[in-house]
């Protein structure tokens, strides 16, 4: 109900608003008056005016007709966004209101919109005008604008709908400029406007609107259909402006002025109704129906579609298209063109079968810039070739070239393989039989003979004829004779071929008919060869003869020839016969002569003569003999020549026979065809025995063939040595196996491709394959026979076709090696081959053996063509040829050399800039290096110089003690290496040093922030927060301070009343009654100095000196001030250096001195006093905290409260001990006396400590054990990710050690054990004492935050220097072996940060050792400095603390709780035995006491010396007596390590020295270097005392304990006479 | 000394880091500045240089105009270590934080002229998906810890970048004494010197 109601009822009030809107809008300047006037005038306007209107008129009439129909819809749908927001009154008001109220609405619309009916109706103008201004407006806007921007902008944006639209709109606008104006004939309007119009000149609109002119025109037309008045278009009048000028006409007629502005200014509301536009859309666009287009609409007239494809012909497959797509192109081009070009014969549309590419076209890249696409313009360079080093002995001159070798393997046939069944044995044969026969029937060698016989016959016929006369007779006899004997042999070998042939020919029947038996035996043929014999009928009769007459020819030719034979013979005979005739004659005259003598030889001389007569004998009839002739010629003839009238046959071999198909097969032999699928064959191409290339896999046929059809183009360099191709085959997927090789011979330069011919290469393989089917194997006995005879074995063979050319280049000149080169090879490739084999292939390098080659294979020397060879062998065998034997990767590095190394070593820029970039430290940093030699000083390299002269040479200057001078060097070194390795590692970077990403957060912390989100924007109670950090590179000198806040202090030293010379106060005594701490302030200084009997005073103030910048509080009052004050002072990093590595190295200590303030009445005349105050400040020192930079700096902040070191003795000064117990201070307080500090200490700005590096250092540990200690590291960490967890340490040599292994029982010196030997603590104590006299040296300081690198306790006792983890061990160690329970505790300290202690256990307690300063603490010292313990490290196992908390007031030491200690070592792990890296024993030398002595001595000079440099101003006096008598106090001192020495000492003192006052203390160090010892002194500010007579006293006490250890006691007072 | 000939060169250096292209981007402002090795010392002008935000342009080339303009003055014994202008922009992401849009750097010039460098930026890639999608989330993309990383090679095998957009550089170099030390740099390609830049904007 209600929203219905409210919009109704907002609507009615928009009505009324907007009536009055529409009005006010329209007429601005016209009052409500004139409006009338004009409402009643208008209908009298005239014709004219009605006759312009006429147009929209009655467009607008339908326009608002439909409006009041369809009103309260549209009206609500159009105006509902832009409605006021609701009135929220329909809650509140009552039910009976409402339905008033709504009732009188609806009442007062009725009848305002009767009115407005009636009142279009009856006064059609105002209405029109109303409602054509929103149309005007839309012309404006729509047309005005829209073709100057809009429409250009959207044919930019989506081209294809706008284009289509203006196309249309275009096409239309032709049809609507058709209609003729008729010339000459002025509308009424014009002519109206001719009169009144004052034709001002109006740009704007003229030039702009043509186009939408004439489109509003087209638009009103077709809205309007026939309209009597056709619009006037001729003279760009349009309607627009005959509207304007019409309201110009009215307002005219008004008598109303109006501007120029007013024609555009004036525009109503825009307003457009949906129906109009929709009307006007539907002329504009046009919406391709989705309907199928019937086919004859797509056809000329009277044609019936053809299809293509029916009729056979090849159609590519259309692209995929929807089906509605196609409909609506296909309506398009059809209403768009009527032209049918767009179809084919099928009435579909055309289309190419697939256009898209095939392939992946990158698209050119759009780049703006002219002159980058031309700088990106690539140019094709072929790749160059290398020309081999080895290369350059052979034709060195020779142009290096691509020879290009074409093989053509075209495919494999096997004649014999071992999946070939019996039928395909009897196949191969008959195939090898027939491609036998069909060779020899190409050459026909037979009837070649025959011809050549024919032809000699033919000669010897024409030589006998009497011809040629000209010839000597002799000639031609021996001619015909040559002819003779030539036909004899022609004839033989005829014979003999026409015998070949012939058995052939029985032989491929025979095995034709084997198989054809075979097939029907095994009822399946597998082949499908076909033999057919084709009888070839000849004529019988001319056979006959032919055959005949050859017969003849060849009988009389032997016939000839036997008689030749005879003559020859008997010519024989007779020569013979007349030299046996001779010879007997010349016989029977010896036998006469010697008859009787030779008796007894007749039968052998008659013999003689026999064999001579023999062939006379035997010359055969000639008719016998010819019968027999004939006889053997036709025997002959029989066998080897097809006989007379019998048919030639002609076998032909087909290959149409057909396979039995699988079904009809045996098993077994379906298995072989199986078997045979799954085979495939490919080819490599081995050059030069390397592969180059091979051919694709292809399977192998049914046939036994295999097509591979591949050309391999080979770019070659080298002269081909050898061409092999292997044959793979391939079973299944198992593997390959190499068939056969096949010997490719290299082919002639003159065969080029293109001429080559395809050659086939028979290859054999002796691989021996047995076959379970039917498939006869290789290499295995099988038979036809059934009984097993007859055995035949073959081996797989087969024949390659294939072709090896050489390539033909671009010019047509064939890519062959040159001439010179190929030469060599080529000419006699055997020889080539040779040399190659004698030399080996892999290059012509050993030219000894060349040479020897070339003498064995007696190379012609003087051919041309072996000229560079031998040519090299010459220059080989003399040497004179240098022949590398390395292999030279950058050849020409000595001619790119522009200068010799020598010139560069001493060029001292060259030089600069390379130790600039190997970062040596004096040159890191070097900034602008000269451009000239000579503007180098000599002198930037002489400490580098000096450096590397003296890293060997120790010297003693610097260093009072050579041992000390030889770690120091030794220290020096390790730190170079170190830092040399942490340059190397710093050029290792992560990705967190690189990129700043912030960390994953989880749920925690998003729900912190979150909590954040609604946390108080100025909390009541607002946290702290972290300070920004600074990285510190751009940081300079001033940029950081350090900031000290002093709080308070507690337990300060008191005075002591000087009166105390006279009374002996006993030790026991201690707490003074008198001391009234509670009215200091009651005391004024002159007065206390006046009286300072009874008045216990300190006025103490703290002095931060830091970098030789002090700065100091104000002074407070009594033992317990509180200054709270922040000091600031300014750090200095060195060299200005301010990066991580630079300040993590600064050594500089911040020294916190307390001093008391006293102040001391000067006036030497009492009778002054009240006049003036004349008081001198002294000032005593009364105690120091020092704090290494390096710790403020890695911990940020230090904050807490210091134990002052105080030093055991301080005269004039005494402990306050009854102020503890009467400011009710607990009582543990009072077990470690000693005064404390408050301080808070940090930097500003804070700076990002440097971290460690990530270097994994190598490790001979087990690997297993890394890995768990990485586990128990990690699983640590994620517990108590802030405690400290150790398990693996770097040794100082960079190796991983794990911890434990640095833990072992260590004897202490016999000197300390033997000093207390009934008193256990004592010696633990002195033990302890004796491990913080060793040094303290951090190991960020020396190694610039690297790593701690944790030496052994021998390696730390020869150093004589360690940061707190040595002495821990070496403490640890100690304890161990005096028997006591101890560990290592790792934990966090102040002011160190993380460090290590000692935890002993005793009898009931647990005490804590700082093994620096060998102080013990109690578990429950609250002042102990150890804040927190991170874990245990015991000699064989880990403990980490997983208690609740961490600091040891609240832990319990029980490490056998499971629950509160994990250990590394349990039952899962057992501990293995690790061997320590301790040594055996340690062995303590005794210090040579002389050179003790001699040091001391040393020492004092130099503070002597010292304390008279600081004070330039004033004389420093020194008191022998007092020196002497505190000499005498400091090796008590030592002895009693400090303690309960001082009332004694003072007492002593008091009664040497008598009336003096004196301040003094002394200060006790271990021994490292002289600096320290002089900064100490310094610090205390004793020589700041500028009282005239003021007299010093210094001494210096060396105590060595073994191994070099020096403990130090210097002794400094200033003493003043007391008058 | 001036009979011995000059000891440093100088280059001088000005143009403007003209305009941008990032598609995806809107409301950029860049900062520049040089790095340069240990003998380079600028003598005069702004070695770094923070500019205006700019809006898109409302034509098709959308381009993001700075015309911020550079001019600096180095002097330098030794070419080694040439200076290279190293440019990072920043925009508000959709959040409204300011993150880094692209890195990039390109030497100077080294021989006199007017020269125009379109140099590709890139920003470095999250780690991960998860840190992609927080570090969208919370406004804190990965950054360099110094933008100056990117004109040196050390230490970029760690990181992943991704491509963003190109920055237009305009440089006028003018170098003194380069080649009285004995450095030849030689003028330009005499055809390549562009003159003023062809009007942009025509739509191609």
């Amino acid at each position: 109900m209600n929203p219905k109601e409210e919009k109704v009822k907002i609507i009615t009030e928009e009505f009324i608003e907007n009536d009055e809107d529409t009005g006010v809008g329209r007429q601005k300047k016209t009052s409500k008056v004139a409006r009338q006037k004009r409402k009643k005038r208008l209908p009298t306007a005239g014709p004219e005016e009605m006759v312009s209107e006429s147009p929209h008129l009655g467009h607008q009439q339908e326009l608002v007709q439909e409006d009041s129909d369809t009103r309260s819809l549209s009206m609500t749908s159009r105006r509902g966004p832009r409605s006021l927001p609701p009135i929220p009154s329909a809650s509140r008001t009552g039910f009976a209101e409402f339905s008033m109220r709504e009732r009188m609405r609806e009442k007062l619309q009725a009848a305002r919109s009767k009115a407005e009916s009636t009142l279009l109706q009856e006064i059609p103008t105002p209405r029109p005008r109303r409602l054509r201004s929103p149309r005007e407006k839309e012309l404006e806007t729509e047309f005005g604008t829209e073709p100057g921007e809009e429409v250009q902008r959207t044919q930019q944006e989506d081209d294809s709908q706008s284009y289509s639209r203006v196309k249309f709109r275009d096409s239309v606008r032709k049809i609507k400029s058709k209609p003729p104006v008729p010339p000459g004939f002025p509308s009424a309007e014009e002519a109206y406007n001719f009169f009144t119009f004052n034709f001002d000149p109006e740009p704007e609109e003229s030039e702009e609107k043509p186009k939408a002119k004439n489109r509003d025109g087209t638009n009103q037309e077709e809205e309007e259909g026939e309209e009597e008045e056709p619009p006037v278009q001729g003279e760009h009048k349009t309607d627009e402006e005959e509207l304007l000028s019409a309201k110009d006409d009215e307002d005219f007629l008004l008598g109303l002025d109006h501007r120029a502005e007013d024609f555009v200014a004036v525009r109503p509301a825009d307003y457009e109704s949906v129906h109009v536009r929709l009307q006007m859309e539907k002329e504009l666009l046009f919406v391709p129906s989705r309907l199928t287009v019937p086919t004859y609409k797509k056809l000329p007239e009277n044609v019936q579609p053809r299809f293509l494809e029916d009729e056979g012909l090849y159609i590519g497959a259309r692209p995929e298209v929807p089906r509605a797509c196609q409909n609506i192109m296909e309506n398009r081009l059809l209403t768009q063109e009527p032209g049918r070009k767009w179809f084919g014969d099928d009435g579909r549309i055309l289309a190419l079968p697939n256009p898209t590419k095939g392939f992946p076209s990158r698209p050119p890249i759009l780049t703006r810039e002219q002159d980058i696409k031309a700088e990106l313009e690539t140019l094709y360079k072929k790749a160059v070739k290398y020309v081999h080093r080895s290369q350059h002995m052979i034709g060195s001159g020779d142009p290096p070239g691509n020879f290009q070798l074409d093989i053509d393997i075209s495919g494999l046939i096997f004649t014999h393989h071992p999946c070939f069944s019996r039928e395909h044995v009897l196949a191969a044969k008959l195939a090898q039989l027939y491609d036998q026969y069909l060779a020899r029937h190409q050459r026909n060698k037979a009837k070649f003979l025959t011809d050549k016989l024919q032809a000699l016959r033919n000669a010897v016929q024409t030589g006998l004829n009497p011809a040629k006369p000209h010839k000597s007779l002799d000639t031609t006899q021996k001619a015909i004779n040559e002819y003779k004997s030539e036909i004899r042999q022609t004839r033989k070998l005829r014979d003999a071929e026409q015998e070949k042939d012939r058995t052939l020919l029985k032989t491929i029947i025979k095995v034709w008919k084997e198989m054809k038996s075979l097939r029907e035996f095994q009822r399946f043929t597998n082949t499908p060869l076909k033999l057919v014999l084709r009888k070839e009928k000849v004529d019988q009769k001319a056979d006959e003869e032919a055959f005949e007459a050859e017969i003849q020819a060849e009988i009389s030719e032997l016939l000839e020839e036997h008689m030749e034979e005879y003559d020859q013979k008997m010519e024989g005979y007779r020569a013979a016969y007349q030299q046996w005739k001779a010879w007997k004659k010349a016989q029977r005259a010896k036998k006469k002569k010697k008859k009787q003598a030779v008796e007894e030889h007749p039968d052998g001389e008659v013999e003689e003569p026999y064999p001579g007569e023999e062939p006379v004998k035997p010359v055969p009839p000639e008719p016998t003999d010819r019968a027999l002739v004939e006889q053997q010629v036709r025997e002959r003839a029989a066998r080897s020549r097809r006989r007379p009238g019998e048919p030639t046959l002609v076998p032909e071999l087909s290959l149409a026979g057909s396979i039995s198909p699988n079904e009809q097969c045996p098993r077994a032999e379906v298995l072989r065809r199986e078997d045979v699928k799954r085979r495939s064959i490919y080819l490599k191409v081995i050059f030069n025995d390397k592969e180059v290339s091979r051919t694709e896999s292809r399977p192998l046929g049914a046939d036994f063939r295999v097509h591979f059809g591949q050309i391999f183009n080979l770019q070659i360099f080298n002269w081909p040595e050898s061409l092999t191709l292997q044959v793979y085959e391939t079973v299944g997927h198992s593997g390959t196996t190499l068939l056969a090789e096949v010997f490719l011979p290299v082919p002639e330069t003159t065969i080029v491709t293109g001429r080559a011919p395809i050659e086939e290469v028979e290859f054999s393989s002796n691989q021996h394959v047995t076959l379970d089917h039917e498939g006869v194997g290789s290499g295995v006995p099988f038979s036809f026979e059934a009984d097993g005879s007859n055995q035949l074995i073959l081996m797989t063979s087969g024949k390659v076709s294939n072709s090896v050319s050489w390539a033909i280049g671009e010019n047509g000149i064939p890519l062959i090696p040159p001439l010179s080169e190929q030469n060599i090879g080529f000419r006699s490739a055997l020889k080539r081959a040779d040399a190659i084999s004698s030399i080996g292939t892999s290059g012509l390098t050993d030219l000894k053996k060349l040479a020897k080659w070339a003498a064995e294979s007696k190379l012609d020397p003087n051919d041309p063509n072996n000229a560079p060879l031998m040519q090299l062998i010459s220059v080989a065998t003399s040497g004179e040829s240098y022949v590398p034997e390395f292999f030279r990767l950058e050849q020409l590095q000595q001619e790119f050399n522009f200068v010799s190394d020598e010139e560069l070593n001493r060029s001292k820029r060259f030089r600069l800039l390379c130790l600039r970039s190997q970062e040596v430290p004096e040159f890191r940093n070097y900034k602008q290096i000269p451009a000239y030699d000579r503007e180098i000083m000599e002198k930037v390299f002489q400490d580098y110089e000096k450096r590397l002269r003296d890293r060997n040479v120790i010297e003693t200057k610097d260093h009072t003690d050579t041992h000390r001078a030889i770690v120091a060097k030794y220290l020096q070194q390790v730190r170079e290496s170190v830092i040399n390795r942490f340059l190397i590692a710093k050029h290792h970077f992560l990705l967190s040093d690189l990129i700043v990403e912030e960390e994953v957060p989880n749920i925690s912390i998003l729900g912190l922030s979150l909590f954040k989100l609604a946390e108080q924007k100025r909390p009541l109670r607002p946290r702290r927060k972290g300070r920004k950090k600074v990285t510190a590179q751009t940081l300079s000198d001033g940029d950081i301070k350090v900031l000290v806040n002093v709080i308070r202090a507690y337990d300060i030293p008191v005075r002591k009343p000087t009166a105390s010379k006279f009374q002996q106060p006993a030790r026991s005594s201690r707490t003074f009654s008198e001391k009234r701490a509670a009215s200091p302030t009651t005391h004024s200084p002159t007065h206390s100095a006046d009286y300072p009997l009874g008045q216990v005073l300190v006025r103490p103030f703290v002095e931060v000196s830091f970098q030789r910048t002090i700065c100091h509080t104000t002074t407070a009052e009594g033992p317990n001030p509180s200054w709270n004050e922040e000091l600031e002072l300014p750090f200095r990093a060195p060299n200005g250096d301010y990066s991580t590595a630079s300040l993590q190295s600064v050594k500089d200590d911040v020294f916190i001195n307390i001093f008391d303030e006293v102040l001391y009445d000067v006036l030497e005349d009492d009778r002054e006093r009240g006049r003036g105050i004349h008081t001198r400040i002294e000032r005593h020192w009364l105690g120091s905290v020092k704090i290494p930079f390096s710790t403020i700096y890695f911990q940020a902040k230090i904050d807490g409260t210091f134990k002052i070191d105080i030093p055991p003795v301080l005269l004039g000064y005494s402990k306050e001990r009854s102020l503890i117990l009467e400011r009710g201070f607990d009582a543990a307080r009072s077990l470690s006396a000693g005064s404390y500090i408050t301080l808070f200490i940090t930097i500003e700005p804070q700076l990002v400590p440097g971290e460690s590096v990530r270097e994994k250092f190598d490790s001979q540990e087990d690997e297993k054990l890394l890995q768990a200690t990485e586990k128990f590291q990690t699983e640590c960490a994620l517990k108590f990710p802030h405690r400290q967890c150790l398990t693996t340490v770097t040794d100082i040599s960079g190796k991983t050690v794990f911890v434990t292994r640095y833990l072992k029982p260590l004897s202490p010196p016999q000197e300390l054990l033997d000093a207390r030997p009934n008193d256990p603590q004592a010696t633990a104590e002195l033990v302890a004492r004796y491990v913080s006299l060793i040094p303290f040296l951090p190991d960020t300081v020396s190694f610039a935050g690297i790593c701690d690198l944790w030496s052994t306790s021998d390696q730390f006792l020869d150093l004589l220097a360690g940061d707190e983890e040595e002495h821990a061990v070496l403490l640890c160690n100690y304890f161990l072996s005096l028997g006591k329970k101890a560990w290592l505790m790792m934990g966090s300290a102040i002011p160190e940060g993380p460090t290590a202690y000692v935890l002993t256990q005793e009898q009931s307690h647990y005490l804590i050792w700082n093994p620096c300063t060998g102080h013990f603490y109690g578990q429950f010292d609250t002042f102990c400095p150890l804040k927190s313990v991170g874990c245990l490290i015991g000699p064989d196992n880990i403990w980490f603390n997983t208690q609740q908390y961490d600091s040891p007031l609240r832990i319990n030491f029980d490490v056998t709780k499971p629950k509160l200690w994990k250990s590394f070592f349990s039952r899962s792990l057992p501990y293995p035995g690790l061997s320590s890296v301790q040594p055996e024993e340690l062995i303590y030398q005794c210090t040579d006491k002389a050179a003790a002595a001699e040091l001391q001595d040393r020492i004092e000079k130099i503070l002597k010396e010292k304390i008279m440099d600081w004070r330039p101003r004033h004389l420093t006096r020194w008191n022998r007596y007092c020196t002497s008598a505190l000499r005498h106090f400091l090796p008590v001192l030592e002895r009693s390590r400090g303690e309960d020495v001082e009332d004694d000492h003072r007492a002593e003192l008091l009664k040497q020295l008598g009336d003096y006052r004196f301040s003094g203390f002394p200060l006790h160090m271990p021994y490292s270097e002289l600096k320290p010892l002089i900064e100490a002194v310094y610090s205390t500010g004793v020589h700041n005392i500028d009282v005239p007579n003021v007299e010093f006293a210094l001494a210096v006490y060396i105590h060595p304990y073994p191994k070099n250890v020096l403990s130090v006691w210097i002794y400094v007072a200033s003493l003043i006479r007391n008058r | 000394m001036a009979a011995a000939g000059p000891s440093v060169f100088l280059l001088m250096v000005n143009g403007q880091v003209e305009s941008a292209q990032f598609p995806e981007y809107d409301e950029l402002y860049c900062k520049y500045c040089f790095v340069y090795g240990q003998d380079w010392a600028p003598t005069a002008g702004l070695e770094e240089g923070i500019s205006q935000i700019t809006s898109k342009s409302q034509d098709v080339r959308q381009a993001l105009v700075w015309n911020f303009p550079i001019d600096v003055t180095f002097k330098s014994t030794n070419p080694y270590g040439w200076p290279q202008i190293v440019l990072s922009v920043y925009g508000p992401d959709v959040f409204g934080n300011d993150v880094v849009r692209g890195y990039g750097a390109v030497h100077v010039p080294f021989s006199p002229g007017r020269h125009k460098r379109t140099i590709p930026m890139f920003v470095p890639e999250s780690t991960s998906k998860l840190q992609r999608l927080t570090s969208w989330f919370m406004g804190r993309r990965p950054e360099y810890t110094d933008p100056k990383v990117v004109a040196q090679g050390e230490g970029r095998e760690v990181t992943r970048v991704r491509s963003q957009g190109f920055v237009t550089l305009l440089f006028n170099v003018v170098t003194k004494d380069m080649r009285k030390l004995g450095y030849d740099t030689g003028p330009p390609d005499t055809q390549r010197a562009s003159g003023p830049s062809p009007p942009q904007g025509l739509p191609r």
